[in-house]
């Protein structure tokens, strides 16, 4: 069960993130929590793997439009499906590493798993997962983070 | 080091998995103070690189796939003790960044970062040479 704290802890990475990358602040919502086990998922999702201390996932899941003008505002011109992938694993990551500032090094993250275009493939490891919703230059995505 | 040209030119070895990170690196400001040598996605081929390119300066990301990035900086120092290495890594935490210098990184860059963040920490480092 997470904490208000931790929660904010990802609220606060997403909100840096974009901040940095995007070089544009996200509006991020209020997080809620889901308890039938479909927090849901766009086209794009990087699961990242949580072990250690805790244990499940974290994932950022986006739709291709978003992930687009993500590439170019960090002037990349290759927004090949490879690229997408690349950057939507790469968000999972930051965010994820970045937690260890508060929860410390005994959370222990994996590479992403990428998964693109069968959101139905993503799983959690239990029915509980907090979303945390995202709007960002009229685009929508989320941050899903599933912890025992 | 090439010094053919009256200013000299020092190897860089890029290591991330991520192409886009790859690329912004080669995209630095610093770049011109550099000649980029190679780039790896995992640690255990940024060691057979290192050996075969002998790059004066590496950026590095620490959570890769085959060779995480503290055990790859631990052999790249072993090889090479003057090399200078960069770590670039959303490990947040201090514990992770002090392990990685006492493992012989010289410096350290969290992501996410900004071109500015990335100029600066190169020409720190830089700075070392």
């Amino acid at each position: 069960m997470l904490k208000e704290a931790e929660i904010r802890t990802f609220v606060d990475g997403t909100t840096h993130y974009f901040e940095t990358a995007g070089q544009q602040p996200a509006s991020v919502g209020s997080p809620y929590l889901v308890t039938d086990g479909k927090p849901g998922a766009y086209e794009y999702t990087g699961v990242i793997g949580i072990s250690g201390a805790r244990k499940g996932i974290v994932y950022f899941t986006a739709p291709r439009g978003m992930l687009t003008v993500l590439l170019m505002r960090m002037q990349e011109t290759d927004c090949s499906e490879e690229t997408i992938k690349d950057l939507v694993g790469e968000v999972a990551n930051t965010i994820s590493g970045n937690a260890r500032r508060d929860f410390g090094k005994s959370f222990v993250i994996s590479v992403p798993t990428v998964v693109a275009h069968e959101p139905e493939k993503i799983a959690a490891p239990h029915q509980r997962a907090y979303v945390i919703p995202i709007n960002w230059r009229a685009h929508s995505a989320k941050l899903v983070v599933c912890l025992e | 080091m090439d010094t053919s040209t009256g200013q000299s030119s020092l190897k860089l070895m890029i290591v991330d998995d991520s192409n886009i990170i790859r690329r912004r690196i080669e995209r630095s400001q610093q770049i011109d103070r550099l000649e980029v040598v190679g780039a790896a996605a995992n640690g255990r081929d940024a060691v057979e690189m290192f050996r075969r390119t002998k790059p004066d300066v590496v950026t590095m990301d620490l959570t890769m796939p085959e060779m995480d990035g503290i055990e790859c900086v631990q052999q790249l120092v072993a090889i090479n003790p003057n090399v200078l290495i960069l770590v670039v890594s959303a490990l947040a935490d201090k514990a992770t960044a002090v392990e990685a210098i006492e493992k012989g990184a010289n410096g350290f860059l969290c992501k996410p970062f900004t071109d500015r963040q990335l100029n600066d920490a190169l020409e720190e480092l830089l700075r070392e040479t």
